[in-house]
């Protein structure tokens, strides 16, 4: 089972702007909620969000914990060689989840 | 005389509303799923499975539906085989009689029932993960069927009673859900615009919840915000009124899993 879905082109043309579109597993909890026993309920959220495209990082952010569970992330980049478009999240409680695309430029 | 000509028509006039549904119901033509009110841009959330969150639930769905489990150590996948054929156009005919117990009974019910009866295990609790992911799993396997729902003798009074419910005034605040969801549809509601309520897409991704819910959850939110008391999830009650929304919206595409609001 899948705990990120990412949305890659197959092929592109060299030079050809590509749209990426990623969605990510998690509940994003702000840390500023209360259970029904007014006890705090600790932060737990995705902290940080990289893509690599073979190996150079083209796209980076940092989330927040107004931003809302299973994170989606989309962007555009400029296919430029065949390769491999990797993705990692990490975030608290020691989270990690990666994932890959392959594209072939022609 | 005159007090038996008044109990004639009144007799006449309650067996005509039993006959017909009631002079305030959308017309079936008319009948909008929720998804045409809302903006473009959760509308395209919905419209692609790899933007829409509960692609998650259908995913962890479809694990469940291989994973042995239980006493008898069997897998939903072992006497169903491929839910994509054998579960298709399932949730459209959901709730439906269950000739064991003998009332109506809802998706969630008829998967613990599977649980219990076949892979002696435990019931998974409403609005688990996992029944839920189970839940849209399966339903998103009737996505673009029309919901058929037919009632007959035996399902009948379910219907009613699920009708009744549904023009019943509740709570503090003193509405039925008629009076918002037939005669104001369309109008807006401390913003929000009011939907038609059929249940095309449960169970849904509300972006309220941050996350997949069922019917039962959205009925039980309707009536807190009434001041009412919500009957309790997999009460008959509950059962009955989906019973009833979804022969309201029979022929209407399933769209499972939606996204709303």
């Amino acid at each position: 089972m899948s705990n990120a879905l990412v949305t890659v082109p197959k092929t592109a043309k060299k030079g050809e702007i590509i749209e990426i579109r990623t969605l990510v597993s998690h509940n994003m909890e702000t840390g500023y909620r209360r259970t029904e026993r007014g006890v705090p309920i600790p932060r737990d959220i995705v902290r940080t969000f990289s893509c690599t495209y073979n190996g150079v990082e083209i796209f980076s952010a940092e989330l927040r914990p107004a931003i809302s569970a299973n994170p989606y992330i989309s962007f555009y980049t400029v296919a430029t060689e065949t390769g491999m478009i990797a993705f990692h999240w990490k975030g608290d409680n020691g989270f990690s989840v990666s994932s890959s695309a392959h594209i072939t430029v022609t | 005389m005159r007090a038996f000509r008044i109990a004639a028509w009144l007799l006449v006039a309650s067996t005509h509303a039993w006959a017909q549904p009631p002079a305030t119901d959308i017309p079936l033509a008319e009948r909008r799923s929720g998804y045409e009110q809302m903006k473009r841009e959760t509308r395209a959330m919905q419209d692609d499975d790899t933007s829409n969150p509960a692609t998650f639930w259908v995913l962890e769905g479809e694990s469940a539906w291989k994973r042995k489990t239980g006493a008898a150590n069997r897998a939903c996948s072992e006497c169903h085989g491929d839910a994509a054929v054998s579960m298709k156009g399932v949730a459209a005919r959901y709730p439906a009689h269950d000739a064991k117990s003998g009332r109506v009974i809802n998706l969630e019910q008829r998967i613990n029932a599977c649980r219990i009866e076949r892979q002696q295990a435990k019931p998974l609790a409403y609005e688990s993960r996992e029944l839920l992911a189970l839940t849209t799993y399966v339903a998103r396997q009737s996505r673009g069927l029309p919901i058929a729902v037919a009632p007959d003798q035996k399902t009948r009074p379910h219907l009613d009673a699920g009708r009744a419910t549904y023009h019943r005034k509740i709570g503090q605040i003193d509405l039925s859900c008629a009076q918002c969801h037939d005669q104001h549809a369309g109008r807006h509601l401390a913003g929000n615009p009011i939907p038609q309520a059929h249940p095309t897409g449960y169970p849904i991704y509300r972006l309220e919840w941050q996350g997949v819910g069922s019917l039962q959850r959205r009925l039980r939110n309707c009536m807190s915000g009434l001041r009412a008391e919500p009957y309790e999830y997999g009460s008959q009650e509950l059962v009955d009124l989906e019973y009833y929304l979804m022969w309201r919206a029979r022929g209407m595409q399933v769209e499972t899993p939606a996204v709303r609001p």
